[in-house]
């Protein structure tokens, strides 16, 4: 075993710095007095109620909420389906396309996939809002969650999903009893992801979206356009708090489960 | 391995969600950017219309034309656009492959019990909010802004530089906002490495330099390589950051569809730029795709 070295601990600390320094200096000037964003004016909180008295961004944030809620739900269950069908199921007609489909959103351009979305529901003639949202999150959710669904299931040994079977399980049986608490920890990862994504989008949510339904997202960036204001501070500050909290929660609640996962 | 009418199930009902969701749409953007532009709801024509029988449908076929397509290649404004793109992407792609693979090799150094923690901290910044991260670079960028007084204050700039609203803050908003992409393929590739290698490769008289780049960095490129695909194929696509950072030199095609939507309202030439975008992409989207099935059968 090599020591750490100098250079490493270096470029390691410089590369956490870069990726920490503009979220920290964020917060700091979230409880910044003035509303000049760049002078500090001494400590405040005030940004912080003039956001919760500001009904706009309360009520953009229930949409965004509700949405993410849905959207994260489904999303994992057909995720962690198409996660089976790619691992488990072997060769099928047409699996080329399917795992294309799959890959495909990971690095597609929102613009062209919320453009996309957008011309289907107005050629089936459907109703933008809340409903077309959350429809279009779903479908990129999904291909996030089979993602990390499966890279838990490549490493399960199928055969214990076999030697079930053997002793009489029916294949759901096997799958509630032997796979589904071996990936429970996956499919939390997932669930937290599609979550995660469906709360930060912008591009997809502004062009599937319809009069009444604006996203936290949206609000901010109408916001953003205009400056930096102490408001939006504060409310990237909660954001963050959320985030956070909810991440470290996740990996000591996963930590746990996979000790008991593995024996 | 015989299949049951459940297992079927398991397999139709995503894929039915992708086919309707996903593929279908992308049938009905080439349809539209064969249409015309029209002062109607839709707008843009023709129509579809199934009551008139197949000659509706041959109709509707003689109407549409490449007439956006003509106008796409006539105007130096998208072409020059696409090209755009392609080059601010290649550049903060191999910017945020410098220092992600910098970091990624620090992290794969660190004592095994960090690594967790440490991967961790990298992560994190991926999970709060892509639009609150780019914003907060407004605050650090801008002429009066945080970097400026930083520098002004030790004296190493004599007046304030202008950096937003500059392709250098795109460049800037790219790396930062991509990074963990970079990082973590690259680390899951050199964690595994087996250090025996480096050792054998010193006791035959490789240098600790030269090592590096006969071993540790060929042994690396599958992570490499998915994390230039991470980055690059989504950058090209890239709205938020050259709209809130990038000024009125930044000449980026996602934009270009934005606006051409949005502002102008001319769907049938949005939905042309985004199809020669898309065929664009195409050909790294297939290589990323036929990466990441060879990987998952290598593990």
């Amino acid at each position: 075993m090599r020591r750490f070295s100098w250079f490493n601990a270096t470029s390691l600390a410089l590369g956490l710095a870069f990726l920490y320094l503009p979220i920290l200096i964020l917060v700091v000037y979230s409880f910044n007095e003035s509303r000049l964003v760049t002078v500090w004016g001494g400590f405040s909180t005030k940004w912080y109620g003039e956001l919760f008295r500001n009904e706009q961004f309360l009520e953009a944030a229930w949409v965004t909420l509700r949405v993410a809620l849905v959207s994260a739900t489904v999303a994992t269950v057909l995720g962690t389906l198409a996660a089976y069908a790619l691992v488990r199921a072997g060769r099928f007609r047409g699996r080329t396309l399917f795992s294309g489909m799959i890959y495909a959103p990971l690095v597609m351009p929102e613009v062209i996939t919320g453009l996309s979305l957008l011309l289907l529901f107005i050629s089936i003639g459907m109703d933008r809002g809340i409903v077309t949202i959350t429809l279009a999150h779903i479908t990129f959710g999904m291909c996030f969650a089979s993602v990390v669904v499966s890279s838990r299931l490549v490493a399960f040994d199928a055969s214990l999903e076999e030697a079930a079977c053997d002793l009489g399980c029916t294949p759901v049986q096997a799958f509630f009893s032997v796979t589904l608490p071996v990936i429970t920890p996956a499919i939390v990862a997932a669930w937290l992801l599609a979550f995660t994504l469906s709360l930060d989008d912008l591009v997809i949510a502004s062009f599937t979206s319809g009069p009444g339904a604006t996203t936290l997202p949206m609000k901010i960036y109408s916001q953003v356009r205009l400056g930096v204001t102490p408001e939006i501070n504060a409310l990237s500050t909660l954001l963050i708090g959320v985030v956070a909290l909810g991440v470290v929660a996740a990996s000591l609640a996963g930590k746990r489960m996979e000790g008991r996962a593995d024996p | 391995m015989t299949r049951t009418p459940g297992q079927r199930l398991l397999v139709a009902l995503p894929y039915l969600w992708l086919l309707v969701l996903f593929l279908a749409p992308f049938l009905i953007v080439l349809k539209i950017s064969l249409s015309d532009l029209a002062v109607a709801r839709p707008p843009y024509m023709p129509q579809f219309d199934l009551s008139e029988g197949w000659a509706g449908v041959a109709a509707f076929v003689d109407a549409l034309d490449v007439e956006n397509y003509v106008f796409l290649a006539e105007d130096s404004l998208y072409i020059n656009a696409y090209l755009s793109s392609l080059r601010i992407a290649a550049i903060s792609t191999v910017i945020t492959l410098l220092i992600g693979y910098a970091i990624a090799y620090a992290l794969a150094r660190a004592p095994r019990r960090w690594r967790p923690t440490l991967v961790m901290l990298v992560i994190l910044p991926f999970w709060t909010s892509f639009l609150i991260r780019v914003y907060a670079w407004i605050g650090i960028l801008k002429t009066e802004g945080l970097l400026n007084q930083a520098l002004l204050s030790v004296g190493l700039i004599g007046e304030p530089l202008t950096i937003l609203n500059t392709n250098t803050a795109v460049y800037i908003g790219i790396v930062y906002s991509y990074l963990p992409f970079m990082v973590l393929p690259v680390y899951a590739t050199l964690e595994k490495m087996d250090e025996s290698l480096l050792e054998a490769a010193a006791d035959l008289g490789s240098s600790r330099l030269a090592a590096f780049f006969l071993v540790t960095l060929p042994l690396s490129l599958p992570g490499v390589l998915a994390g230039c695909f991470l980055v690059f194929i989504p950058a090209i696509g890239e709205f938020v950051i050259p709209d809130l950072l990038g000024g009125s030199e930044t000449l980026m095609i996602g934009k270009t569809l934005w606006v051409e939507f949005f502002n102008n309202r001319d769907w049938p030439l949005a939905s042309a730029v985004a199809i020669v975008l898309l065929a664009l992409l195409i050909v790294p989207i297939v290589l990323f795709q036929r990466q990441q099935m060879r990987q998952e059968i290598g593990t």
